[in-house]
């Protein structure tokens, strides 16, 4: 495995900089004179313009440099910055984002003009930018503070290509500094060591930079270094200017608390990859698990069968720590939209408050990854056509800004993200003549919510003009759909007229390992995700003849169609003489399949199907049983779709 | 068709030889359990498990017309790496017999004979000559691709 290239290590922690600018820039809109937040961008800008130089990025750093000022101006002033200056400052943070991914497709043009307004809008208002960081060693002279400093670099340091003298040439640019290095741990000179660094320093600083600026001067080590930072009398009148520095102090070890470190929480940076192939290893051992599982049940053997068990329980802890590994929180997902809603609602002169909840819900990163583009569309769609305008709104007596709400929550095995506006709400009656002309639903009769809605997920529908344009939703529809279903996800959407819609995305946890429930089929056997299973039941009378005249099922009074696997797959072997159904759902849509046996439940390690299958739509992949053998797994969204054209062919008949 | 000699694995399909590329093979399996997905396409209609990975197992037989017993002894299933779809993936095909690796020279192989043939000649690579044997080397990827599209009809070469 070869060494990650220093400057993609820098890019990841730009980008994540660069999220979290603009985070706190939107944040800001809200409530624009938190100091807290000035100050968060502050240092957000400081870490990209310093690592930006280490990493050959001058552009960058170079423009960093000027947004900081302006920020360092305002966290100095205390100032609130306008709403113009932050629309700049979020300017700022896209064309820094173009910088750190393709430096040379940035255009210096765009550079130069987020510059020149960012200045125009400076609340200092002041000297230009450029000149403030001339000025800033000369603050008025009440502000300075002498520290004694006392401080050593990780052994490893010079290994990592830190160059002490460097770090003591900034420590000196801060103000008046004396340095000066403690040589009693160098050994002799045949056990030196030259790449480890041993040296102590101890310096006394004037400054009237504030007491983070000397955090800032070892930024990159401040981790792993002692450092002791001791704030002392100002010396009269005149500079500091020990004759001696004072009676050595007590020996500097690493305090107790050592120095609060800006890091947020220890984490380590892995790559996708190196975790699909740990969670492909444990798949790969809760197969080979439950081949041993099988055997130490045949067997006689009560240790085979502790151990067995044993192992059993270690597997499924590996395999939940794993899955966590990948699970990441949604808020990462719903703070990229913060930006969508503010631009777009601005383009559209409409007024849009975004609130979220449950941002904490963890998600595999794959299905976050996926939902972007699905969530960025219901999105648009409810800003753009689901909210009416602001006269519109005060005349229907609703306050002119509307909410959109992004939620997410745990729900079993699933995640519910819903993403509610409180706009106008769908025209029904729009929907359904669009349908009829698409002679996607009958003309006549009751159709529930859920079927009407769903036709605006059906391909070419959403291109239809006339309800875009009255009703809202409809662009690329299809798209969320289908990209839902691969998730294998299930969409739910409600509306209710004047007040607004609700559109909810019910997606499982992990892509990677679902429960599953085991069915035979005549000789085949074919696993259904659990988590659409509602219940099993037998199949009775209903079953007995052969013809589909009767293809319902009474469950509680509602009727339920079934699709009887065994003509699905054509199995030749002898049906077994009491047939089960298992009734599936997806929303409220229910289907039952016949099955000939109902095997139990069984921990699914999912396979894709290769391209060679990518024509069969009744199974979304594959998976390894105890045994060895391959058994496939049933989509039941397709199948769902199925029961419905049986149950609408039996309805015409 | 480059210069260097060429590494072919033999094999049989109802007495007929062929040939695959023995760059592509990636293990030869005695015959394992198959799992059938019903609604797939019959040439591909089969899915084994290679060491934990699923696998689709293609009947070549099916493509060239030819009847297919169940398996004897002799039946192998060769795991092949290929391309389907331009998405790289294994692929296992069943033999009725693996003979054995073997060199065509570069010479040997020639192009296609547009004519004379019984196989539909977009599915070969070319023709090896071994001896006095004639040995077909087969095109994988076109074979694949075409099980792909079932609705890819016989056309005239020209």
């Amino acid at each position: 495995m070869s060494p990650a290239d220093p400057a993609d290590t820098f890019r990841q922690e730009a980008q994540d900089l660069l999220i979290q600018l603009e985070d706190v820039l939107l944040d800001l809109e809200a409530t624009p004179s938190d100091a807290e937040l000035i100050a968060t961008a502050f240092r957000a800008l400081h870490t990209l313009k310093g690592s930006g130089a280490m990493f050959g990025f001058q552009d960058l750093a170079d423009f960093a440099h000027v947004v900081e000022n302006t920020f360092d101006c305002l966290r100095k002033t205390g100032a609130a910055p306008s709403h113009d200056l932050i629309a700049t400052s979020l300017g700022a943070k896209d064309f820094m984002r173009q910088l750190v991914l393709d430096p040379c497709a940035a255009n210096p043009e765009t550079g130069r003009a987020v510059l020149a307004e960012l200045q125009r809008l400076d609340p200092g208002a002041g000297p230009p930018p450029m000149a403030l960081a001339e000025a800033a060693p000369d603050a008025p002279a009440d502000a300075l503070a002498t520290y004694e400093i006392a401080f050593a670099l990780p052994a490893d340091c010079l290994l990592r290509g830190t160059n002490p003298l460097l770090l003591l040439d900034e420590l000196r640019d801060l103000g008046d500094c004396e340095i000066v290095a403690e040589t009693d741990a160098v050994p002799g000179i045949e056990a030196l060591d030259p790449e480890t660094s041993v040296l102590r320093w101890r310096a006394r600083l004037t400054t009237a930079q504030p007491r983070d600026a000397i955090d800032d001067v070892f930024m990159f080590v401040i981790d792993d270094m002692d450092l002791e930072v001791r704030r002392v009398a100002p010396p009269a009148a005149q500079p500091a200017r020990p004759a001696q520095p004072p009676a050595a102090p007590a020996r500097l070890r690493p305090a107790a608390q050592p120095v609060q470190s800006p890091t947020g929480p220890g984490g380590i940076r892995v790559s996708a990859e190196r975790i699909d192939s740990l969670m492909d290893r444990v798949g790969e051992l809760v197969i080979a698990q439950s081949r041993l599982r099988q055997i130490a049940q045949a067997s006689p053997d009560q240790t085979l069968r502790t151990i067995a068990e044993e192992i059993e329980r270690l597997a499924a802890e590996l395999r939940a720590s794993t899955m966590g590994i990948r699970m990441i929180p949604i808020g990462q997902l719903f703070g990229r939209f913060r930006r969508v809603v503010h631009d777009l609602a601005r383009d559209l002169g409409k007024s849009v408050q975004l609130v979220t909840s449950g941002e904490e819900t963890e998600l595999d990163k794959t299905v976050i990854e996926s939902l972007n583009d699905p969530m960025l569309h219901l999105i648009r769609n409810a800003i753009d056509h689901g909210f009416e305008d602001g006269d519109a709104r005060t005349a229907a007596g609703k306050p002119a800004a509307g909410v959109l709400t992004l939620s997410a929550r745990h729900a079993g095995a699933q995640v519910l993200i819903t993403i509610a506006d409180d706009g106008r709400g769908m025209d029904r009656a729009r929907i359904r003549a669009k349908a009829v002309e698409a002679g996607l639903l009958p003309e006549t009769g009751e159709i529930p919510d859920s079927e009407l809605f769903a036709v605006i997920f059906a391909p070419g529908f959403s291109t239809a003009s006339a309800v875009t344009a009255v009703s809202g939703r409809g662009v690329g529809m299809d798209v969320v759909k289908r990209t839902i279903d691969s998730l294998r996800g299930f969409i739910e959407v409600t509306s209710a007229e004047g007040a607004g819609s609700k559109v909810t995305l019910r997606l499982p946890l992990t892509l990677a390992i679902i429960d599953g429930l085991l069915v035979r089929v005549g000789t085949g056997r074919y696993v259904i995700p659990l988590s659409t299973v509602e219940e099993c039941v037998e199949l009775g009378d209903a079953g007995a003849s052969p013809s589909a005249a009767r293809s319902f099922l009474n469950i509680r009074d509602d009727l339920v169609p079934f699709l009887r696997l065994r003509e699905l797959f054509g199995a030749t072997a002898p049906p077994d003489p009491y047939q089960k159904v298992v009734i599936v759902a997806a929303g409220d849509r229910r289907v039952g399949l016949v099955v000939d046996q109902i095997v139990g439940d069984h921990q699914t390690v999912i396979k894709s199907l290769s391209r060679l299958h990518a024509d069969v739509p009744t199974f979304s992949g594959a998976t390894i049983l105890g045994d060895g053998t391959v058994a496939l797994i049933l989509d039941v969204v397709n199948l769902i779709a199925a029961g419905r054209a049986l149950e609408q062919r039996l309805k015409a008949s | 068709m480059t210069d260097a000699p060429h590494e072919v694995l033999i094999l049989e399909l109802q007495g007929e030889i062929f040939a695959i590329d023995a760059q592509r093979v990636r293990e030869i399996l005695d015959v394992v359990p198959i799992t059938v997905v019903p609604g797939a396409r019959p040439f591909v209609d089969g899915l084994i498990n290679v060491r934990g990975k699923v696998v689709p197992l293609a009947d070549l037989r099916l493509k060239f017309g030819m009847p297919t017993p169940p398996p004897t002894i002799d039946t192998r299933i060769i795991v092949v790496e290929t391309v389907v779809d331009g998405e790289g993936s294994a692929v296992g095909l069943l033999a009725d017999r693996v003979r054995e690796v073997t060199e065509l020279a570069a010479a040997s192989i020639s192009e296609t004979p547009r004519i004379g043939l019984r196989w539909r000649s977009e599915f070969i690579a070319g023709i090896g000559k071994r001896g006095t044997d004639f040995i077909i080397l087969l095109d994988l990827e076109q074979i694949l691709a075409s099980a792909s599209d079932s609705r890819t009809a016989s056309q005239p070469v020209g």
